[in-house]
């Protein structure tokens, strides 16, 4: 579903960020990736995005070239990925509800649905009370359960989180991951980076590690080995 | 389509109430800009109308001796009616003279004592001339010397033409306005330029802050089109509330000024001149209030744009 065929990035300063990285990720996997910081974790999610182009190599996702996409065709592709970050990202001028209504209407969905399925997501991610909050109203844990609501909203195909659980304490930690793991048990392909060993040891899925940019190990039932 | 372009719409609006303290701050700026666009409206106002009346001041006026025959005067007049330069001539009798110039010494008995000595009327006829333009005076006089019937053969019926007494001040005048045309113009355009570059940098650092937030739509899957969109339409908000701001500021400002300046500048009243072109700056104002919003709405966005 996802492939990275031997993609190498070189920064523009001339360190590299990723080198000859060969990765597939079939569907409804759930993917842990590690490593530390500067391992190239988050330059591999910028590449599965569009953010920023290789160098070399190519990345398909359902055997599309993403990379070969017109710009106009670009935010069609990207509604096929829900993004979940460390810091949230929220509009911090938009209600919880809003936050998630935005995924729905930028995607061009009827109003109905949307008054419909947000309260649903909402419940989901149990912040049913919370809707009419303001991110600065809200918990870390909150907004990223906001963040979660937002992702899945459109029904992608995959949910990518970059560090999900990076500002969070470890009971949020805990709730996080366990929505992630029910989105992946509802047959959502799941794909997080992130530094913490409890977190992945806990999971016993499949775990890429990555060192230099360089894929490392690559275990389906792995631990997080450093 | 339709939904896309409600739903832009209710949260461009929804984005221009939220930011309470950065939209107050745009609108400032945007109706301070707007204002001196205005006063630009109401400085070329002025100058025009101060223009006018110095030059319906300057006229040349033909006198004739005493003993021209009257239609060899109105035959004069009617030739320079017939010049395109020419907008008004007008005839004064040798009575009309006399009266004239008894009202104006009234105050000076010696004067008047001295003309009642003489048994006859010493001043001519004359015939005063308006040109379309000052600088046009020079070539009326000069088609007028030049002219046979003036001089015919039982001698000249012309005694003086009071234009090459008047002509450095003429002169003077025609440059003088031409310079204030000139100079206005350029203050105007400065002024605007200015007061513009100011406001595209509030709108630009306004939109600064929500950088985060365009990455974040982009991420989501939201279109150019539809993220700008709502910037837009804040923009254009901006920019109708700040012109309704000058446009209700106009209203006391003009009034005051217009009756202190009145007399000075001979007549002319802004607050007339504001009430009575009200479409017309209306307009400006607005149309510069929405323009200015949204282009700078739209570039600032598109900085942000670019992957």
């Amino acid at each position: 579903m996802i492939y990275f065929d031997k993609v190498t990035k070189i920064h523009h300063d001339g360190t590299p960020g990723l080198e000859d990285v060969t990765i597939s990720i079939a569907p409804k996997e759930f993917v842990s990736v590690v490593g530390h910081s500067g391992a190239g974790k988050t330059t591999l999610l910028k590449m599965l995005l569009a953010e920023d182009r290789p160098t070399d190599g190519t990345v398909y996702f359902e055997s599309t070239d993403v990379h070969a996409l017109p710009k106009s065709q670009l935010h069609h592709y990207r509604r096929k990925i829900g993004m979940v970050f460390q810091d949230f990202r929220l509009i911090p001028n938009k209600t919880a509800y809003e936050n998630i209504a935005f995924a729905m209407e930028a995607a061009g969905r009827p109003q109905d649905e949307i008054e419909l399925d947000v309260p649903h997501i909402l419940d989901l991610v149990d912040l049913g009370t919370k809707a009419h909050h303001f991110p600065s109203q809200l918990s870390g844990g909150e907004q990223q359960r906001v963040a979660i609501g937002r992702a899945i909203i459109n029904q992608p195909d995959v949910i990518v989180a970059d560090e999900p659980t990076g500002n969070l304490d470890p009971v949020n930690t805990y709730e996080i991951m366990d929505i992630l793991k029910k989105i992946n048990e509802l047959g959502t392909t799941v794909l997080i980076t992130t530094h913490n060993k409890g977190v992945v040891d806990s999971m016993g899925r499949r775990v890429i590690t990555m060192d230099r940019g360089r894929v490392v190990r690559d275990d389906q039932q792995g631990q997080y080995v450093l | 389509m339709w939904m896309m372009i409600k739903r832009i719409f209710t949260s461009g609006a929804k984005n221009f109430v939220r930011s309470g303290a950065v939209t107050f701050a745009t609108v400032l700026v945007m109706s301070v800009t707007l204002m001196i666009i205005g006063s630009l409206i109401f400085l070329s106002a002025i100058l025009g109308s101060t223009l006018t009346t110095l030059q319906d001041k300057v006229d040349v006026n033909v006198y004739f001796v005493t003993d021209a025959q009257e239609r060899d005067i109105v035959g004069i007049q009617r030739k320079l009616e017939g010049l395109p330069e020419v907008a008004s001539v007008t005839y004064s009798s040798r009575e009309q003279r006399l009266e004239e110039f008894r009202a104006r010494h009234e105050d000076d008995e010696l004067t008047l004592q001295a003309l009642d000595e003489l048994a006859d009327n010493p001043l001519g006829a004359s015939l005063a001339i308006k040109a379309q333009n000052p600088s046009q005076y020079e070539g009326i006089v000069e088609f007028l010397s030049k002219d046979p019937t003036i001089s015919p053969a039982e001698g000249p019926i012309i005694d003086s033409i009071n234009y090459y007494q008047n002509k450095t001040v003429i002169e003077r005048l025609t440059s003088a306005i031409n310079a204030t045309e000139r100079a206005g113009l350029v203050i105007v355009i400065l002024f605007a330029i200015a007061s513009t570059v100011i406001a595209l940098a509030t709108i630009r650092l306004a939109i600064y802050t929500s950088r985060d937030e365009i990455a974040v739509m982009r991420l989501v899957g939201a279109s150019n089109g539809y993220i700008r969109g709502p910037f837009i339409v804040a923009g254009v908000l901006s920019g109708l509330i700040a012109a309704l701001i000058a446009l209700a500021i106009f209203y006391p400002a003009t009034w005051y000024a217009g009756k202190a300046l009145s007399v000075w500048l001979g007549g002319f009243n802004l607050f007339t001149y504001y009430l009575s072109n009200f479409g017309l700056v209306f307009s400006i104002i607005m149309g510069s209030g929405v323009l200015l919003g949204a282009l700078a709405s739209w570039l600032a966005v598109r900085r942000y744009l670019r992957v």
